[in-house]
């Protein structure tokens, strides 16, 4: 019996809590920044494609709902022809993010994608490429990588010497 | 066999290898560069190094490079050592210390042997804090990219480049930590298997070219066993595929055919199968291309068939199986080789030379370790290239394995070996019409017209056996050659004489058996390779068939009004008025092919026929071996294999046995129980319903990608994957992971290893054969019993004719292949049109290089620019064989020269 009392008691106190239900949609919930939400390119500081086309983001989908083909700029920079991640699949589990060695595919805090049509899910590059940086700032690939694009030779890059002369007998 | 500890449990492993062959073979994991099975060991990179111990109470032991340490019997060694293992792990620290952050952009990432030796020695964070080196990159050609950055010093690109495949323009320069592997300046590479570099090099400094115009990574391949198209060696190789579209062209490893390397025709040669001009579906010429479909098409072809009396005319392209069913459809009688009467004559003798004589053919491999080789009319680096490579290895190996056993080096000691034998090669003779990049390595060379060549031949015949026709008429310096190789080969234990088709000329195919027939006559081992025009010609010569000209006769004298066309572009077969004149009178054209060319034009119904990406099928190479190519990727039901469309067109038309077929393995159990020459044919590779554990071989690797969004932007519910079933092979990643049997390996990869080099793990011995033995049946058995001569006849001397120039066939790699032509790259090293003269002929003729040489060939007039060469006969001349642009003539012929005729207008193409 007492038991009971002490149950329908603290039930009874929860009435002046504070409120942990939010009035969604009229409130939006402030979500963490690492939240694993809808999945973005991003560009890097220059305002380029981040994304390089490795398919590592790919290969790491644990439902196999990215699809991409590389291409090449005529300088040779890399990027995806086409990137397309099927979202009625995606399970948002983050390991394309940990895959990218470029910081280009990222998942952000909104998770507002509903549709009524499936097909509406199929997001091509252009619905996904933002104009910015995202999370990460400040990380450009091709700085530290050691192929040479348009507007960067070889040995420009960070922590590079500068070309070899293959002529030269010093040591 | 020596028994050898690793890790304190003891091994059997056979004697004269060294440490890290037998570790390999043994299935352990451990991490090399410079090493290759083809290649030998030179001991530069330092990275497989174990721990050897004196005896078992010896507990410090000492770090061996294993690549450098011969096995021997009761030897002590240890993998797992902790020294060893971080002296390992420090290497590849230290090789890494210059390598770029390129990985995401490397085409190499994936199935990159410097990734997995870097994953496998445990590295995996730089302590390097200094800048890194970098280089610039050099232009190398269509085929390869060059990204020196990458380079970790293995010298495996020179070493395989110069030494074994004897190319002159890649080198190492530079010195100290600045080496670099290039060319001297930027330029093409020469060599014709430079596309091996991709493989042979262990991380992304070579890549190929062609795939990274539509780069695809390994993973994300679907890739099947195939058997390349493009000359009649039959090399095996994987195609891989991503999007419905063929992405490149892998060795497979063969160890009996081609091994670790194919040639740049073969590699690069795929891009037919994704070309603009590829037919993707049936067209019916009465209807518009949108009403027809495979139905409507194939109605078509069987009310032009019901009505019609029908002829087929095969292809040597088209695998055995198209052929056969196009036989058993149009009946034997109406069934015509569609190759040139010249072409049929060859062909059809080179295989009753291979069925009579008493040698053997050898496959390449055994063709690397002949010790005296004659070469009769052909021009191995252009018409059947890996052949050239072999036997550039045989010339290599034959005074090495002589030198070693004295100065008790072993084989795979690749410097040391080098040094003793300095610029020793052993016995070649090269007897062609012109000179040959073999030419540097050939103790000597002869070059004048095939008949000439067919002297020298019967010559040496005669000179190893007495009852072998004499020749009469031959100058002293002649007699001399021909007693030298007579000699040579007589020395030898293993004797090969290599002729073929390509030179036109039967007389020095008949030479060429009375020399192995007078070597068998002696008792000797002797062997015969006879190169062949096409992939299929053996197939086609062992089906059988009427002449070209025949099928030609049978239209125009009204015998029949139907043609099927399989395959086949007949303007490259025929003289185009002839051709033209057929294809008109025949009431209607029905042709099966996968590329537009002159004969669709002229179609009346035209069917979408699968190239050997996406059919299935079997080739019959020059030795006899019948080897099953697997379709790749999956296509819509317009466009199917040729046998499919055949096989459709039987059942509709009710045909007695073919409407009893139903798939691939009914038409190959029918082909042999029709043709006893096939027999085993069905037994090539397993069956339809061949499983493992219940399940079929996956095409793709595990870790396929973007299943569930590669065609969502066309339907987000995907669709059923789709089913092969004319193969036990799955177009998806689903099946069994082991390792399948040899003949239907889609893809080489092993836990760990995910480059090329994971043919290790698939070879009984590392550089062995395949585990179950290599794939391919041999067909054709010599018969011993044949020592007599092959013909008595000895052709006479060459006289030239005035006002002619006895025409040859000059062939190049890159250029006389029709299919290879339709890809971009191969059309970039290809020659422009010209005809050779000799120097004399060309100063008695007032012309100089670049002029045009006008002259009729069976009413053809060409009008050539001129090449001048002192190494022609005087009276011949050359002119390249089936390249695009210069019209069809059946070589070799008398062209007369039309310089009398220059102000009379007539109908000229002018190139």
């Amino acid at each position: 019996m007492f038991s009971l009392l002490r149950s329908m008691w603290l039930t009874f106190l929860h009435a002046f809590h504070k409120r942990e239900t939010i009035q969604y949609p009229e409130q939006k919930a402030i979500l963490p920044t690492r939240w694993r939400g809808r999945i973005v390119l991003s560009r890097d500081p220059d305002g380029g494609e981040r994304c390089v086309a490795c398919n590592l983001c790919a290969a790491a989908c644990p439902v196999d709902c990215i699809a991409l083909q590389a291409t090449e700029d005529p300088t040779g920079r890399r990027y995806p022809e086409f990137f397309r991640i099927n979202f009625s699949r995606c399970i948002f589990c983050g390991f394309c993010e940990d895959a990218c060695p470029t910081y280009a595919i990222q998942l952000i805090p909104d998770f507002e994608m509903g549709e009524y049509n499936r097909q509406n899910l199929v997001y091509e590059k252009k619905d996904l490429l933002i104009n910015g940086q995202g999370k990460y700032h400040g990380y450009n690939y091709y700085k530290v990588a050691g192929l040479a694009i348009g507007g960067k030779g070889k040995g420009e890059a960070e922590n590079e010497a500068p070309p070899v002369d293959i002529k030269s007998l010093l040591p | 066999m020596a028994t050898i500890y690793i890790d304190d449990k003891p091994y059997e492993v056979p004697t004269g290898k060294n440490l890290l062959e037998a570790c390999l073979t043994l299935g352990k994991d451990l991490p090399y560069f410079c090493w290759h099975p083809a290649m030998g060991s030179i001991g530069a990179c330092r990275q497989c190094a174990v721990k050897v111990y004196k005896d078992e109470n010896d507990t410090k032991g000492k770090l061996f490079m294993s690549c450098m340490e011969q096995v021997r019997d009761g030897m002590r060694i240890s993998i797992a050592d902790m020294e060893a293992k971080e002296f390992r792990a420090h290497v590849i620290g230290w090789l890494m210390t210059n390598h770029p952050h390129d990985c995401a952009v490397c085409d190499e990432g994936g199935s990159c042997h410097l990734q997995d030796m870097t994953v496998m020695t445990g590295h995996n964070y730089r302590a390097f804090r200094f800048d890194k080196r970098t280089y610039i990159n050099q232009y190398l050609g269509p085929f390869i990219n060059h990204e020196m950055n990458r380079c970790i010093q293995c010298y495996r690109c020179v070493r395989y480049y110069k030494d074994y495949a004897g190319g002159k323009d890649l080198d190492v320069f530079a010195a100290h930590n600045h080496l670099y592997f290039g060319r001297h300046q930027d330029g093409v590479l020469e060599s014709e298997f430079s596309g091996n570099l991709v493989e042979v090099c262990p991380t992304g400094v070579f890549t190929d070219k062609t795939l990274k115009q539509h780069y695809t990574r390994k993973w994300d391949l679907t890739m099947a066993p195939s058997v390349c198209h493009h000359c009649s060696l039959g090399c095996n190789i994987t195609a891989g595929e991503r999007y419905g579209s063929l992405r490149n062209i892998t060795n497979r490893y063969n160890g009996e055919v081609n091994g670790y390397f194919l040639c740049d025709r073969g590699r690069f040669g795929y891009e037919h199968v994704n070309h603009v001009g590829r037919i993707r579906k049936p067209l019916v010429r009465a209807k518009l291309p949108e009403a027809t479909d495979k139905l409507t098409a194939l109605q078509a072809a069987a009310a032009a068939f019901r009505t019609g009396s029908v002829i087929g005319i095969g292809s040597p392209r088209a695998s055995l199986e198209s052929n056969f069913m196009l036989k058993t459809l149009v009946g034997e009688d109406n069934f015509y080789q569609g190759i040139s009467d010249t072409e049929h004559d060859l062909v059809c003798l080179a295989l009753k030379i291979l069925n009579e004589g008493a040698a053997r053919t050898p496959s390449l491999r055994e063709v690397e370790q002949a010790d005296a080789v004659f070469i009769l009319g052909e021009d191995l680096i252009n018409t059947a290239p890996m052949l050239a490579l072999a036997v550039r290895q045989s010339v290599r190996k034959q005074p090495a394995l002589e030198h070693i056993s004295k100065a008790n080096i072993p084989v795979w000691q690749d410097a040391a070996v080098r040094e003793l034998m300095q610029d020793e090669m052993g016995p070649l003779f090269i007897a062609t019409i012109h000179d040959t990049k073999l030419d540097e390595i050939a103790t000597h060379t002869y070059h004048d017209s095939p008949d000439a060549i067919a002297r020298l031949g019967f010559a040496v015949a005669n000179f190893i056996h007495a009852d072998f026709p004499e020749v009469k008429g031959l100058n002293e310096d002649e007699i001399q050659l021909a007693r030298q190789i007579a000699d040579s080969l007589m020395a030898a234990k293993k004797p090969l004489v290599i002729s073929g088709t390509h030179c036109g000329s039967e007389r020095v195919l008949m030479a060429t058996a009375n020399i192995t027939n007078a070597l068998a006559a002696k008792e000797k081992e002797a062997g015969i390779v006879l190169t062949l025009p096409e992939c299929n010609s053996m197939g086609l010569a062992m089906l059988g068939g009427h002449k070209l000209e025949s099928a030609f006769e049978a239209i125009l004298n009204n015998y029949a009004d139907t043609v099927i066309i399989l395959e086949n572009d007949l303007y490259r077969r025929a003289n185009a008025g002839m051709v033209t004149n057929f294809l008109k009178t025949a009431k209607n054209v029905l042709v099966l092919d996968h590329l537009h060319n002159a004969t669709t034009e002229e179609a009346d119904i035209l069917l979408a026929a699968g190239t050997f990406a996406e059919a299935d099928g079997t080739l019959i190479n020059n030795e006899g071996r019948a080897q099953r190519f697997f379709q790749v990727y999956p296509t819509s039901e317009d466009l199917q294999e040729s046998w499919r469309w055949l096989g459709e067109l039987g059942t509709l038309l009710a045909h007695d046995r073919i409407s009893h077929w139903h798939g691939f393995d009914d038409i190959l159990q029918a082909m042999v129980k029709e043709m006893p020459e096939f027999k085993g044919i069905d037994a090539v590779a397993p069956g339809t319903d061949f499983r493992i554990a219940g399940q079929k071989i996956p095409r793709a690797p595990h870790r396929f990608s973007g299943r569930t969004a590669m065609l969502a932007n066309i339907n987000v519910n995907e669709p059923k994957p789709p089913v092969d079933p004319d193969a036990p092979l799955s177009y998806t990643m689903e099946g069994y992971r082991g390792q399948p049997p040899s003949s239907i390996i889609p893809f080489f990869w092993a836990p760990g290893w995910n480059s090329s080099q994971a043919t290790n793990k698939y070879q009984q011995e590392v550089g062995g054969h395949l585990k179950g033995g290599d794939p391919g049946l041999r067909l054709i058995k010599p018969d011993t019993s044949h020592t007599a001569p092959y013909t008595q006849t000895v052709p006479q001397k060459f006289q030239p004719l005035e006002g002619h120039l006895y025409m040859l066939p000059l062939h190049h790699i890159f250029g006389s292949e029709e299919l290879s032509m339709h890809s971009p790259p191969i059309v970039e090293r290809a020659p422009e049109p010209y005809v050779l003269l000799n120097e004399e002929d060309a100063i008695q003729m007032k012309l100089q290089k670049g002029q045009s040489l006008s002259f009729t060939i069976e009413g053809q007039v060409y009008q050539l620019p001129v090449k001048i060469s002192p190494i022609i006969r005087s009276g011949t001349a050359g002119m390249p064989a089936g390249l695009p642009g210069i019209p069809y003539a059946e070589l070799p012929a008398w062209a007369t020269l039309n310089r009398e005729l220059k102000w009379k207008q007539q109908p000229q193409t002018t190139y």
